[in-house]
């Protein structure tokens, strides 16, 4: 019997076992309706029930506790200068790394969809390795070519560029770790667009660059759009590569996060939370933007 | 798509027509020029360090590097990486497969909030996540657990930040998922344990072994959630990552950098197997 005419059988026989809920578990042939409907309540609540524990709970509890006193501790936690700078130098680096990433991301993508070269494997595990590598490593590799003692150390020293330890070093840090989204959003997209218009336009006379801006980038952008999402929320919220290439120097060369971890460390927990509600805020701004995006680009996934 | 006779003559006839003029080569300069602005950039940022990264584990030698790796606080690290990140992994495919069923077959108010919060571990901040977490299971938190200071810490941390991972990769594939077999099997008198276990989870696997291995990768490297819950206590709590950074700190780069390479190769293997065997598992999705 084949799989169309057993599902055909099926198709028939569900009628008889039609139950509330969504059309996918109404053929539960083989158990009762009562049966069905109890296995489909504690499965959500098992669903359900990790996530709160996990995800909704923890973060009821910090949003409790940084608001626990009334708005006014946090306004005066938030507004402190070393929490202000902190908050400016995060957003400085995001300006400076997501344009990059973003123009550079296109390019990769470019180059692995429509390139004819033979170090393009290479190109697909470099867009992997930031998912593979910790922060950490992340920060001692930078520090090992542009550290003091690094590769590069002396030429710079001579020159009088310092990379460690402060605002290029973070820059590299934080571009290395968010560097494969735009990337990887935009491949696939490439994949499905194929090379007909780009041809068109060719032979209409236009030049690569005009095929690029008037044919490629308008069909994907919504591609681009997602990845540079990406890319800011995980430029913002970086952490272990930045703490080791930027010295942690407050007033100086501390992000949010690390102005987060600076604060639990001298007991601060005020002004802990209160930075890290800020940051959890633009994480939602993000999760939403990704959602509303996601719709645009037919995706409900993230990796 | 773009590869019959026709198409084909319309790209040699283009690239013929285009070569002697001027638009065409103002176009492949800038190609070249931009391939090259990408080689540099990708070198300054990604080549160059990994190579100083291997370079310095190397630099001592074979034995250097041995002592480095088998130092028994680096061993301890190790080990409690992998045994951790393995067991996060488990629980994560159990979970995640379960949250991608719920939220992809089951319908409930506020479903959407649900699945729009489950990605919130990929866009916090990991030094938030630690914190957040020790709000509510740390001291003073109002279930009265306290889990500070234990490996249970460490699990838990690393729990929440690699939540997204099997979901997200198990959910679309759960969306393709043609009804009618499950129907056939049902209607031929399966439970639904059995239709799930002998239809439904072979053609999922590709997606949760791809998960999973994202899941270990992000596991084994993890750093900003755990440095606050675990208390990185060495030989206790003391995950990978955090020892690779007090040796940072400590100025001992080679013995960090070896360590580095060995957690890097274990992150690259697991990943290059599951991709392999997603894969190879594909062919048989039906």
């Amino acid at each position: 019997m084949s799989a169309s005419e057993a599902a055909a059988i099926g198709r028939s026989a569900a009628p008889a076992a039609q139950l509330s809920g969504p059309p996918r578990a109404r053929a539960r042939g083989g158990d009762g309706a009562a049966a069905g409907r109890a296995r489909r309540l504690g499965l959500r609540f098992a669903a359900l029930g990790y996530l709160l524990a996990l995800l909704g709970a923890p973060v009821g509890m910090i949003f409790y506790r940084t608001f626990e006193h009334g708005l006014a501790p946090v306004w005066d936690a938030v507004t402190q200068p070393n929490a202000v700078h902190a908050f400016w130098l995060s957003v400085e680096l995001v300006a400076i790394v997501v344009p990059l990433n973003t123009v550079f991301g296109i390019g990769i993508a470019l180059l692995i969809e429509r390139g004819r070269f033979r170090g393009r494997a290479l190109l697909g595990l470099l867009l992997d390795l930031p998912f593979a590598i910790s922060p950490v490593v992340v920060g001692l590799s930078l520090v090992l070519v542009y550290g003091r003692t690094g590769w590069f150390g002396d030429w710079l020293t001579a020159h009088g560029i310092q990379v460690i330890f402060s605002i290029p070093g973070m820059v590299l840090a934080t571009a290395f770790v968010s560097l494969p989204f735009v990337a990887r959003e935009t491949v696939p997209v490439l994949h499905e667009l194929g090379t007909d218009a780009e041809q068109a336009a060719a032979t209409l006379g236009a030049s690569a660059w005009q095929t690029f801006r008037r044919v490629t980038l308008p069909a994907i952008r919504w591609g681009v759009v997602y990845g540079v999402v990406l890319t800011t929320a995980r430029a913002l919220g970086e952490f272990g590569a930045v703490s080791i290439v930027s010295g942690r120097l407050e007033g100086q060369t501390q992000t949010l996060p690390l102005y987060v971890q600076d604060r639990f460390e001298n007991f601060d927990t005020t002004g802990a939370y209160a930075a890290a509600v800020v940051l959890a805020l633009l994480a939602f701004a993000t999760l939403l933007t990704m959602n509303l995006l996601a719709k645009r680009t037919h995706r409900d996934t993230v990796v | 798509m773009s590869t019959g006779p026709a198409s084909q003559a319309l790209g040699r006839s283009a690239g013929r027509r285009w070569l002697p003029a001027g638009g065409r080569l103002r176009g492949r300069a800038g190609i070249v020029l931009g391939s090259g602005l990408l080689g540099i950039y990708l070198s300054v940022l990604v080549l160059l360090p990994i190579s100083a990264l291997l370079a310095s584990a190397a630099s001592g030698g074979t034995s250097s590097f041995w002592r480095a790796i088998s130092s028994p606080e680096a061993v301890a690290a190790m080990k409690l990486t992998l045994v951790v990140s393995a067991i996060v992994v488990a629980i994560n495919v159990v979970f995640g497969t379960l949250i991608a069923w719920v939220l992809v077959r089951d319908e409930f108010p506020g479903k959407g909030i649900v699945n729009a919060l489950i990605d919130l571990p990929f866009a916090l901040p990991t030094i938030v996540a630690g914190v957040v977490l020790l709000a509510l299971y740390g001291k003073g938190g109002p279930t009265g657990i306290d889990i500070t200071f234990t490996r249970a810490a460490v699990g838990l941390a690393l729990l929440f930040v690699t939540l997204p991972f099997v979901v997200r990769s198990v959910q679309p594939v759960l969306i393709e998922l043609d009804g009618s077999m499950e129907e056939a099997a049902s209607s031929l008198g399966a439970g639904s344990w059995t239709v799930f276990r002998r239809i439904v989870l072979p053609n999922l696997t590709p997606a949760i072994l791809s998960g999973a291995a994202l899941s270990f990768a992000r596991a084994l490297g993890e750093f900003g959630s755990v440095v606050l819950i675990s208390g990185n206590l060495p030989f206790k709590t003391e995950v990978g990552a955090v020892y690779i950074f007090n040796q940072v700190e400590n100025d001992n780069v080679a013995a960090a950098a070896s360590v580095s390479v060995v957690l890097l190769a274990c992150a690259l293997v697991v990943l290059a197997t599951m991709t392999w065997l997603s894969r190879r598992g594909s062919r048989h999705v039906l």
